[in-house]
């Protein structure tokens, strides 16, 4: 398997195809309980955001398709393929494989996901090699490269520097870059800003942008800001509690109609607006059934 | 409670309170601990770690029972201002100086004294981090009260518990058993049990979720109100600084590049490049060439 899609595929199938997903976790007396409970969507060339609360399954959803559910977690689904692949039943090789090359996750903080021990030089280039077989001076180069591609002017710096010398937001470029090196065709960005400054948040959610758009890879954008996704996103799904309980066209927002959603929107302070108090989320047992 | 309940602490608290002279003993109500209310004045504070500064010549006063917001990204400083007040933060230069409303006979306290200790109070950012995890809520809102030698624990903490919503039923529960909302709730208990006049918010809604920051945000507003409470508020979030605060701060770099009013600033009436691209960003990503 390559790192390129075989050239039988057409553009125009979806590049991720998840039905009814459940992913279940034993509670302390065994008894499984899901956190993903019947999660279905088809992700095309498209920004697609996943938008919840802390809880609701935003995360579990993004981690199965990776295959990265903690150990003890069951995942279930009608169906789960990736380009054709049934990633229920792939060998753990095919999944690593695919994990980092076709498939990549970027994560929320640059501090705790970068080895601390490696320089993000070695951890750009480690990553590449496993899945192409190039010669150290390639690889070497091909990093550079790719640490510039995600604006970090002084690649050669950088490329030798650990993780707790660099900045919050140069951390995430250089885990973009990571993740972006082996060209996925699919990326799945849990809360990739979450821990960045808001002024960082935007430059870097400038260049995601930018890379998805040139390299025309499918992106899932996990995220609990239903506003932040809007505004980068083509089409949002809205989870309560282990299910998708609206999907929408993030233009459309405006429009929403579940009542958490909405009510999602109408609970944050807006700058101009004065609200006092606030209106707040009156939870109805019925989102969660 | 029961005395096998109450364990080594139950010995501990009677002798404090027995040390302690009776002044504390009437305070049923808010105007016997302190009779006016009390505001904040900071003044040409600079806080140095080694050779890097952390905030340099900031000054700023906050009225009695005004609401004020310090803003500004990781690295400015604006926490540091607040631990600064509190003692905290080693004040290399400066003055902080609490200011009573009208004219008071007695001055208030001064920084470091115990009394001012009980009138400034702090909440965290992380209330999974902030409260002892080992610690009942009740434990954790008695600790306070043995400190400055108050009796009456029983009524003040079902008190104190009432007014941030929680009920008695919170007690006796681990911090671990309550959620994010909840915790936020018991922190701020635990600062509100001593009445302080001023409290200092350090970011107290950016480790919750949408919902709960909205109910927190809610609580703040109706405490503020109904106890008469300055409030420092730190955030980076400038949506909700302008949403509780009138007055507000804009830092960069250790130092204030900016004051601007809550509604100055709804409006974009404001003079500073950095405060113009904070405002920005709050508004979400924009796509240059769609």
């Amino acid at each position: 398997m390559t790192a390129t899609p075989p050239p039988t595929a057409n553009p125009n199938d979806p590049i991720l195809v998840v039905e009814d997903l459940h992913v279940a976790y034993p509670n302390r007396d065994g008894v499984l309980v899901d956190v993903v409970r019947g999660v279905s969507f088809t992700l095309g060339r498209e920004r697609l955001g996943l938008v919840g609360e802390s809880g609701s399954g935003k995360s579990q959803t993004g981690r199965a398709i990776l295959g990265l559910t903690a150990p003890g977690g069951i995942v279930t689904a009608r169906r789960l393929e990736f380009r054709g692949i049934d990633l229920l039943h792939c060998t753990p090789a095919q999944r690593r494989q695919m994990r980092g090359g076709r498939i990549a996750m970027v994560l929320q903080d640059p501090k705790y996901s970068l080895n601390p021990v490696m320089t993000i030089g070695a951890q750009v280039v480690e990553s590449l090699r496993a899945h192409a077989k190039l010669s150290k001076r390639e690889a070497r180069q091909r990093a550079l490269a790719a640490l510039r591609a995600v604006q970090i002017e002084d690649a050669e710096r950088v490329f030798a520097l650990y993780p707790h010398e660099v900045s919050g937001g140069m951390g995430q470029r250089a885990m973009i870059a990571m993740m972006l090196i082996a060209n996925p065709e699919l990326l799945i960005a849990d809360e990739p800003t979450s821990a960045l400054d808001v002024t960082v948040q935007l430059e870097v959610l400038a260049l995601l942008d930018t890379l998805v758009a040139q390299s025309g890879m499918g992106l899932i954008f996990i995220s609990h800001d239903l506003h932040l996704v809007s505004s980068f996103c083509d089409r949002v799904l809205v989870m309560y509690a282990g299910k998708i309980v609206e999907e929408i066209a993030a233009t459309d927002l405006a429009n929403a109609k579940h009542a958490y959603t909405r009510g999602l929107l109408g609970c944050l302070p807006q700058l101009g607006q004065s609200r006092h108090p606030l209106p707040v989320l009156d939870r109805q047992a019925e989102w969660s059934l | 409670m029961s005395a096998a309940q109450q364990g080594p602490w139950a010995a501990q608290r009677s002798a404090q309170v027995k040390e302690e002279p009776a002044q504390l003993a009437a305070d049923t109500e808010q105007s016997a601990l302190h009779p006016t209310r009390l505001g904040l004045e900071v003044q040409g504070l600079r806080v140095v770690y080694g050779d890097f500064v952390a905030v340099a010549d900031t000054s700023f006063r906050v009225e009695p029972g005004a609401s004020f917001g310090i803003v500004g990204e990781s690295g400015s400083g604006k926490s540091t201002v607040l631990r600064a007040i509190c003692g905290l933060a080693p004040l290399s230069v400066g003055n902080v100086q609490l200011v009573a409303a009208g004219t008071s006979a007695d001055a208030p306290p001064n920084p470091g004294s115990k009394p001012f200790r009980r009138l400034v109070q702090m909440v965290f950012q992380d209330p999974y981090g902030s409260l002892h995890p080992r610690q009942t809520v009740d434990r954790i809102l008695s600790e306070p009260l043995v400190i400055h030698g108050i009796k009456d624990e029983q009524n003040r903490i079902e008190r104190a518990l009432d007014d941030v919503g929680l009920g008695g039923g919170f007690r006796f529960r681990y911090p671990h058993q309550l959620s994010g909302g909840q915790r936020q709730r018991v922190a701020l208990a635990r600062a509100l049990i001593l009445q302080p006049q001023v409290l200092l918010l350090d970011e107290p809604t950016s480790a919750l979720d949408a919902s709960v920051q909205a109910e927190v945000l809610n609580l703040l507003e109706d405490l503020r109100e109904r106890m008469g409470l300055t409030f420092i508020m730190v955030s980076h979030d400038l949506a909700v600084v302008t949403h509780l605060c009138d007055q507000i701060l804009v830092m960069q770099r250790g130092r204030a590049v900016e004051r601007v009013s809550a509604t100055d600033l709804a409006a974009r009436r404001v003079h500073q490049d950095y405060t113009r691209t904070l405002m920005q960003a709050s508004g979400g990503f924009v796509r240059v060439n769609p």
